[in-house]
């Protein structure tokens, strides 16, 4: 079965999810870009920060050799459940207008 | 063979034989050409997640991070991180619509997409490209594992891997190799961890010796972009482009996501291998850092690749060091199997589908082959050109060629599948220019690489071209789009439709 594309409605539905998972993607990006994409910046303007130590370990290594990992773990999990939700919302709407063309 | 090669020996044999067995084990399960492209997709997103793992923690991860690390210190991270954070850019532009497309290759999803056969050829030829460029350093580094751990001659460990993938790759396929991949993350996973804990404790309980270094050094090592002013600065951003944007990219990355059963199982697959790849990445560090206690000899010999080879036994010696020994070689010569298996079968799907079963060679080889024989006769190809070139070509340095790998991929595949995906106006035209200036640009870096040595100067921008080849391969295809606007593909809206669209919409989802 297809999506109306004909119908007006399934396209203005369609057009508002992809928008929806684009921006969704979009927020993904810029906090990935502030999280991990500005240290080597930092680390570059601030180069006194591998004198501080955690656990006896310098904070470029902790922060490049495992904090960073977490962080991304944790980000894709958000975007997964903003995606999902949006997915449900678009069935959802297909649904209550769309029975005619299932 | 003397009795100090025999853990090596020992190691690599039960890899080649536990991969074989379970490579035949679902052997059994593999009938139809849609098992040896895809296996026929209903792999589980755990399995698939292993084996995504399996495939993709190469020889540059497994060897190559800890002897950058030991040589350039903490700037090297930024491999690791890439290659990781890669898999969060799949996931935020690709995985589900990727899946949902319903193609088998990246040149089926550009044909399909754009409808056109002259992208479709281009597609296949970076396909190619790309995982020979991924290829070559495996086998080289397989030559050096061998050497280094049973002192064979050079081109022993090449010809070793190219024979165990040709075996297992040509006989079962995608569904049995799904089972050799997941099987070989968690052997990799074993085979670093142990010995770094082991070590660990070694070096705990000799009193924490620090490095036979100055402690000024010491702080410039741990320090990220140390060396002189931009030029650590440019060499780490674009490094950053390339493996953020060039992991979608990978040819034996990609034809995963088709073995999905759907899309969200795709970006469950996708945030299980951020998983995977964090808890591996957290490892090389300890050899890194043990390296400089230990085996700052490696680094001054500039055999650093070798790093998690020889650390055990420089740590440790009598019975305990061969069995570390032993475990590390394993998981070394995993690393080469699963990777290379991996691309073997992409490069063998595209050049069965492409060159043997469209009829390119018939004057060649006479009568067309079809499906599964068209498969075999790609995987031979796929296996001996990179092998040849391996032997005959001098050693790049494993992570170095794969970030090379990296830097084509997101300068090519990577515009081509975030506009194929996002945006409607593209175009055959517009493809076809931002995947020839891509390509040329990042290829040009790639003979540069070879020809040369690293220098100073305007050289820099060759060392690592990612940071301006993306953005000039995006340019070409907007622009070369927008100029043949009248091109966009009639059928556009409805592809992206299916793109988009949850499974639970009912669309029609047959390819094409």
């Amino acid at each position: 079965m297809e999506i109306d594309t004909g119908s007006p409605l399934g396209e203005v539905y369609l057009d508002s999810l992809l928008a929806a998972q684009l921006r969704a993607a979009g927020w993904l990006l810029m906090l990935l870009v502030i999280g991990v994409g500005s240290l080597p910046i930092l680390f570059f303007v601030v180069p006194d920060l591998v004198e501080v130590t955690l656990l006896g370990a310098p904070l470029p290594w902790l922060v490049l050799g495992v904090a960073v990992y977490p962080f991304l773990l944790a980000l894709g999990w958000g975007f997964i459940r903003r995606v999902e939700g949006n997915e449900r919302a678009f069935v959802d709407l297909m649904g209550r207008d769309g029975s005619r063309s299932r | 063979m003397t009795l100090e090669a025999l853990p090596g020996v020992v190691a690599v044999c039960a890899v080649a034989v536990a991969t074989l067995v379970i490579g035949s084990w679902g052997l059994r399960l593999s009938r139809t050409t849609s098992d040896f492209f895809v296996a026929s997709r209903t792999v589980h997103p755990r399995l698939n997640a292993s084996a995504i793992g399996g495939e993709y923690l190469s020889a540059a991860s497994f060897l190559g991070v800890a002897g950058l690390l030991l040589t350039f210190g903490a700037d090297m991270l930024w491999y690791p991180i890439g290659w990781t954070a890669g898999y969060v850019v799949l996931l935020a532009l690709v995985a589900a619509p990727l899946r949902r497309s319903g193609a088998y290759t990246l040149p089926d999803f550009a044909e399909a997409r754009l409808g056109s056969r002259g992208v479709r050829a281009l597609c296949s030829l970076l396909v190619v490209a790309i995982a020979w460029l991924y290829l070559i350093p495996q086998f080289q580094g397989a030559g050096l594992t061998l050497r280094s751990a049973v002192g064979a001659p050079a081109w022993v460990g090449p010809v070793v891997v190219a024979l165990v993938v040709l075996v297992n790759v040509g006989s079962g396929g995608m569904r049995s190799i799904t089972l050799v991949q997941a099987f070989q993350y968690w052997l990799k996973l074993t085979a670093l961890l142990i010995p770094a804990a082991v070590l660990l404790a070694v070096w705990v309980g000799q009193g924490t010796p620090a490095a036979d270094v100055g402690a000024a050094d010491l702080t410039e090592w741990s320090r990220p972009l140390a060396d002189d002013c931009g030029r650590g600065l440019y060499l780490t951003y674009s490094l950053i482009i390339a493996t953020f944007l060039g992991t979608m990219g990978l040819p034996h990355v990609v034809v995963r996501f088709y073995t999905n059963p759907d899309g969200a199982a795709a970006r469950r697959t996708t945030m299980t291998v951020l998983g995977l790849l964090g808890i591996f990445y957290v490892i090389p560090p300890v050899y890194g850092a043990l390296g400089r206690v230990y085996a700052g000899e490696l680094s001054r010999s500039g055999r650093s690749d070798a790093l998690v080879l020889e650390l055990p036994r420089l740590m440790l010696d009598g019975p305990l060091g061969d069995a570390l020994t032993g475990l590390v070689t394993a998981g070394a010569f995993a690393a080469f199997l699963s990777t290379s298996s991996g691309l073997s079968i992409a490069v063998a799907g595209v050049l069965g589908q492409d060159v043997f079963e469209r009829g390119l060679l018939d004057r060649v080889v006479g009568p067309r082959l079809r499906g599964v024989a068209a498969f075999r006769a790609g995987c031979v190809v796929a296996v001996v050109v990179p092998l040849i070139v391996a032997l005959a070509l001098p050693d790049l340095g494993v992570a170095r060629a794969v970030g090379l790998a990296f830097a084509v991929a997101a300068s090519t595949f990577c515009p081509l599948l975030v506009l194929g995906i996002w945006w409607r106006r593209l175009t055959d035209v517009g493809a076809m220019c931002g995947l020839v200036v891509g390509f040329a640009g990042s290829g040009s870096a790639v003979v540069w690489a070879m020809l040369s040595r690293p220098t100073s100067g305007w050289a820099l921008l060759m060392e690592q071209p990612a940071a301006w080849s993306v953005p000039l391969a995006f340019l070409a295809m907007v622009l070369g789009s927008r100029l043949t606007a009248h091109r966009v593909p009639v059928h556009t809206r409805r592809f992206l439709a299916r793109l988009h669209a949850p499974e639970a919409i009912g669309l029609d989802r047959s390819s094409r």
